[in-house]
């Protein structure tokens, strides 16, 4: 047993339920008690969806559990394939059922005789895998069903498109700013002349999987979700893929020159340059080149940041900090523990320290120690920022409602980077604002508020010294009063005096 | 089975066929009655709720209570691991240690233990532990039984009062009442907080009272509700002579009120069945089945009935109910003929709809996640009487409704309002249904004569957003033409 509060990544279910919705006539039955479908009210919360969400629940309930499911599995599929009419019908397995150990696969057996579309069990084990994980088995167990059924029925497509042409793998419902980013994709491969041939799960059709062997290779966006698929794909037919997250400028520079290498291997009749349009898009449409040599970005040099994500965002972020603006990552981290190599191997130089780990606590103590000027996180960062009174900038889920904004906001490609420069931008306090606080004494003289995430402290603060702590401007008033207290600590004394706040001063400053 | 007398008469409905009854699949959305964590740690502001279960509650749980998570809550996840499941790990060594790491980091007075679908399917004994852990750690532990293999969204509150009410003190047959009011003063001394500074007003008030009538039997209410809406009930009973012995759930652990015999108790909200039944089988209090107080006209039933069995003449209240209803005129207007359709996922329906009929409302069904017949069967009798007084067709009641279904019907009826879950309400707004979140009902202060403003206020808020929005009428109405083949 475990004591949490909070997690990053959900149950295996919900990454089975986001794939499986966002097909498109794909439904999904979940075998779960009642109020297990949480996950409807948050797509059509959060993605504001229009269209009821394609998932209901065969209940386990007390006759369940005495004679089991019997029937029950098995009328709830045939009674939603005569009712909606869908592609797929996708059993998915919750704890409950896990534990159950009831024959699911028997039922999904005796439900495909008499059912008009595919009836398939989400092999996914609640206790093995994260929500992340489980999406990516459930799109390859997917694939591969297409797949080989299409090869059973000699339907499969084989021949290449004329023109070179791509999959886009792993954009999916509730995915942290998807849409967006899969807008922002299709036009950066139709400004290279790449045809987009499949988009899967999000708005793709099961039926159309047989199609995935025509384009020329497949693009997987994100590292959580989409390269398994990709490697079964490569296995099955050498289609070669893609995985750098074309985030950031040098990133997205990285993205493009390995299509135009994979591009000149497959096609030896024309040779794939795209170094003009590198070169123009980096100067004119990005902003962001220019953003990091303007004197805006020279204020950030060397300030510090914490970056805690999933794999993709972190990495990412933290290159891009580093080697585009010149900040100082402090640390680096990611709640994917399941990657973790991968992850420590991409950050390696680029940080101070690697963090992994998905318990909330561990990185609000990191954050609090490092003391940085701006975060990037989850919203779980926005908030310890927000009782550290230190900015943060969301880069990746968990997230809420307002990440999933109405305007245009890719973090990939070119425009990607105007979104992220912005971000990092607006999280630090801004440069001449910075200095005027400074030799001003502030603006806001408001009481001091104890921010920290310690509930308590058995410190006492004279009212002269309460006055002068004041006059500190606000931004770095919380950092000086724990240094204080920390300095206090250290040598027991309990009434915090001018004195004393200036002996801890020095004592940072020596 | 149930002693009143006063029961036998109302249970006649039943058997009178007026009020049609239907029971579908219970293929439904509602919220994991785990959920009651979140009101119920705030109400009882010294406990802490130990939800002892799989990573699916527990991100249930952070994602339904939203921001809530991040004001350090007093309730928190028992995860359990595969090492659980399959038994390597012993439970209550597990629980033990988790337990004692509360006690340290929080001190509470009492640890809830929420059991799950899963605990309940892997058979952990939790009643079984909890005695032997409680002894061993020196905090008491209430265990309740909150999974959803049994039981619906607030159903959850049920089954920790039920579980609270054996924790009760008995009460002696001879009470001594200064002594119980000075612990209880003793108890606030230390709260500086003005809530409590009137609880010890009410209660030393109340206490006046008792001496002065020494024969009068208490009344102790149960249903979890904000400490103000707590005031404001009190009050009400107050203004008719009568006094309210306790609450419960109570503001602090340590404050349960003492049951027993000649004890009588009453629900403040139609879920709490199981806490009806616990208290009159296993405490012995007689229970007054009344309406729930509701809207004015639930809240003058509920004080009316309340003061028959106190054999009290009600004083005032029908100048008091008539004068709110004039008060929610503006709003009487807007709802004034017509219809609602309640998808059903609280077990408030039945006394909204009743509510929602006296205001001039026709609804068409009523959908409920399980009706104990007997425990709202003053409110069932109400519901009936309403229509009839009102001239508007019986709803139907649904029992364990089926979402695909009621969405066929709800489309064929075309009501003007749908109070339903959160999962339903944007995919009904896309095709032109105005809807309103039935689980605000919930959260929203909606008990006694001045909350039913609150009511309306929710209930109008989507008409009114329709009077007022020229956009998204416009692009609803092209979205309609398309809507048959979207539904």
């Amino acid at each position: 047993m475990k004591l949490a509060y909070w997690m990053y990544a959900g149950p295996a279910h919900i990454g089975t339920l986001r794939v499986a919705s966002s097909f498109k006539n794909v439904h999904a039955i979940m075998h779960a008690p009642l109020g297990d479908d949480y996950f409807n009210v948050m797509r059509s919360m959060l993605e504001r969806e229009r269209d009821f969400t394609p998932v209901t629940t065969s209940i386990v309930d007390r006759h369940v559990l005495a004679r089991g499911s019997q029937e029950k599995v098995v009328e709830n599929i045939t009674r939603k394939d005569k009712e909606d009419l869908p592609d797929l019908i996708l059993l998915t397995p919750t704890c409950t059922s896990s534990i159950l150990q009831e024959d699911l696969q028997n039922f999904v057996n005796r439900a495909a005789m008499e059912a008009k579309s595919d009836v398939l069990l989400a092999d996914v084990n609640h206790y093995r895998v994260n929500e992340l994980q489980a999406a990516d088995r459930t799109l390859e167990q997917i694939v591969r069903f297409y797949i080989q059924k299409a090869k059973k029925q000699n339907l499969l497509v084989t021949n290449k498109t004329i023109k070179p042409s791509v999959n886009i793998l792993g954009i999916f419902t509730l995915g942290f700013h998807n849409q967006h980013d899969c807008r922002e994709l299709k036009i950066l491969l139709n400004d290279l002349g790449i045809e987009v041939n499949e988009i899967i799960p999000e708005g793709g059709s099961v039926l159309n999987l047989k199609n995935l062997p025509k384009a020329w290779f497949n693009i997987v966006p994100y590292r959580e979700v989409g390269l398994m698929t990709a490697v079964y794909l490569e296995k099955e037919f050498k289609m070669p893929y893609v995985d750098i997250t074309p985030m950031g400028i040098i990133q997205t520079e990285a993205f493009i020159r390995t299509l135009g290498k994979i591009l000149n291997s497959l096609d030896k009749s024309k040779d794939y340059n795209f170094d003009h349009f590198i070169d123009q898009q980096t100067r004119f449409v990005s902003q962001a080149a220019w953003f990091a040599r303007s004197i805006d970005c020279q204020n950030l040099t060397g300030k510090k940041a914490v970056v805690f994500a999933d794999a993709t965002h972190a990495v990412a972020m933290t290159k891009i900090l580093v080697r585009e603006m010149g900040i100082r990552v402090a640390c680096a981290g990611t709640y994917c523990t399941h990657d973790s190599d991968w992850f420590r191997e991409q950050v390696w130089g680029f940080c101070d320290e690697v963090l992994i780990t998905d318990d909330h606590t561990q990185v609000g103590d990191m954050i609090a120690r490092i003391e940085p000027s701006a975060i990037f996180g989850t919203q779980m960062e926005r908030h310890v920022g927000k009782r550290l009174d230190i900015p943060c900038g969301v880069i990746s889920s968990p997230v809420h409602i307002q990440n999933f904004p109405l305007g245009y906001r890719p973090f990939l490609g070119y425009e990607g980077t105007n979104q992220i420069a912005d971000l990092v931008y607006n999280s630090f306090t801004l440069g001449m604002e910075d200095h005027l606080l400074e030799i001003f004494g502030g603006h806001d003289s408001k009481e001091v508020i104890t921010k920290s995430l310690s509930t308590q402290s058995e410190l006492n603060w004279t009212i002269d010294a309460i006055n002068e702590l004041n006059k500190i401007p606000g931004f770095v008033r919380g950092k000086i009063k724990r240094n204080t207290e920390k300095f206090a600590r250290l040598n027991s004394i309990t009434e915090i005096s001018i004195e004393v706040m200036y002996a801890a001063k020095e004592s940072v400053g020596s | 089975m149930y002693k009143n007398t006063e029961l036998s008469k109302n249970m006649s409905i039943s058997s009178n066929d007026s009020l049609k009854f239907e029971c579908e699949t219970g293929n439904y959305h509602t919220f994991c009655p785990i959920s009651c964590v979140s009101w119920l740690y705030q109400k009882i502001e010294d406990s802490f709720f130990l939800v002892i279960g799989t990573k699916t509650c527990g991100y249930f749980l952070q994602n339904a209570l939203g921001v809530m998570i991040f004001a350090e809550p007093r309730y928190a996840m028992a995860e359990l691991e595969e090492a659980d499941i399959s038994a390597q790990l012993n439970d209550y060594k597990e629980l033990k240690r988790l337990c004692l790491q509360i006690k340290q980091d929080r001190n509470p007075s009492v640890i809830v233990w929420i059991g799950t679908c899963t605990t309940e399917i892997i058979k952990m004994d939790l009643e079984g532990m909890a005695p032997k852990l409680e002894v061993e750690i020196g905090i008491p532990i209430v265990v309740a039984r909150a999974n959803g293999l049994d039981y619906a969204f607030t159903q959850g509150e049920d089954t920790v009062l039920a579980a609270m009410a054996t924790r009760c003190p008995e009460k002696e047959k001879s009470p001594e009442i200064s002594e119980n009011s000075s612990k209880i003063l003793n108890l606030n001394k230390d709260l500086l907080s003005s809530v409590s500074v009137s609880e010890i007003n009410l209660k030393q008030d109340s206490s006046v009272v008792k001496n002065e009538e020494e024969k009068q039997p208490s009344l102790v209410l149960f249903g979890s509700l904000p400490s103000t809406v707590v005031s404001v009930l009190t009050l009400e009973l107050n203004k008719q002579g009568i006094e309210v012995a306790g609450w419960l759930p109570s503001q602090r652990y340590s404050d349960l009120p003492s049951l027993g015999e000649d004890i009588y108790v009453c629900g403040v909200n139609p879920y709490l069945s199981r806490t009806a039944m616990t208290l009159m089988r296993r405490k012995k209090c007689k229970l007054i089945n009344a309406p729930f107080p509701i809207g004015p006209d639930g809240t003058r039933a509920w004080v009316e009935k309340i003061c028959e069995v106190f054999g009290r003449i009600p004083k005032g209240l029908e100048e008091r109910e008539t004068k709110i209803w004039q008060n929610l005129e503006d709003y009487l207007a807007l709802v004034r003929g017509k219809s609602v359709f309640f998808m059903g996922d609280n077990l408030l329906e039945i006394s909204l709809a009743r509510f929602l009929t006296r205001c001039g409302m026709i609804v068409y069904e009523c959908g409920v996640p399980y009706l104990d017949k007997r425990y709202q069967a003053a409110e069932l009798k109400l519901l009936e009487t309403t229509c009839f007084e009102m001239n508007v067709p019986m709803p139907r009641i649904v029992e364990k409704p089926d979402n695909y279904y009621q969405v066929q019907r709800i489309r064929e009826l075309q009501p003007d309002l749908v109070i339903t879950g959160m999962a339903l309400s944007n995919p009904l707004e896309a095709r032109g249904i105005t809807t309103k979140w039935s689980v605000e009902f919930t959260f929203a202060q909606i008990h006694g004569f001045s909350n039913a403003k609150d009511i309306l206020e929710l209930v109008t808020r989507p008409l009114r957003r329709n009077q007022l929005q020229q956009v998204s009428s416009k692009t609803l109405v092209k979205f309609n033409e398309k809507k048959h083949q979207l539904i």
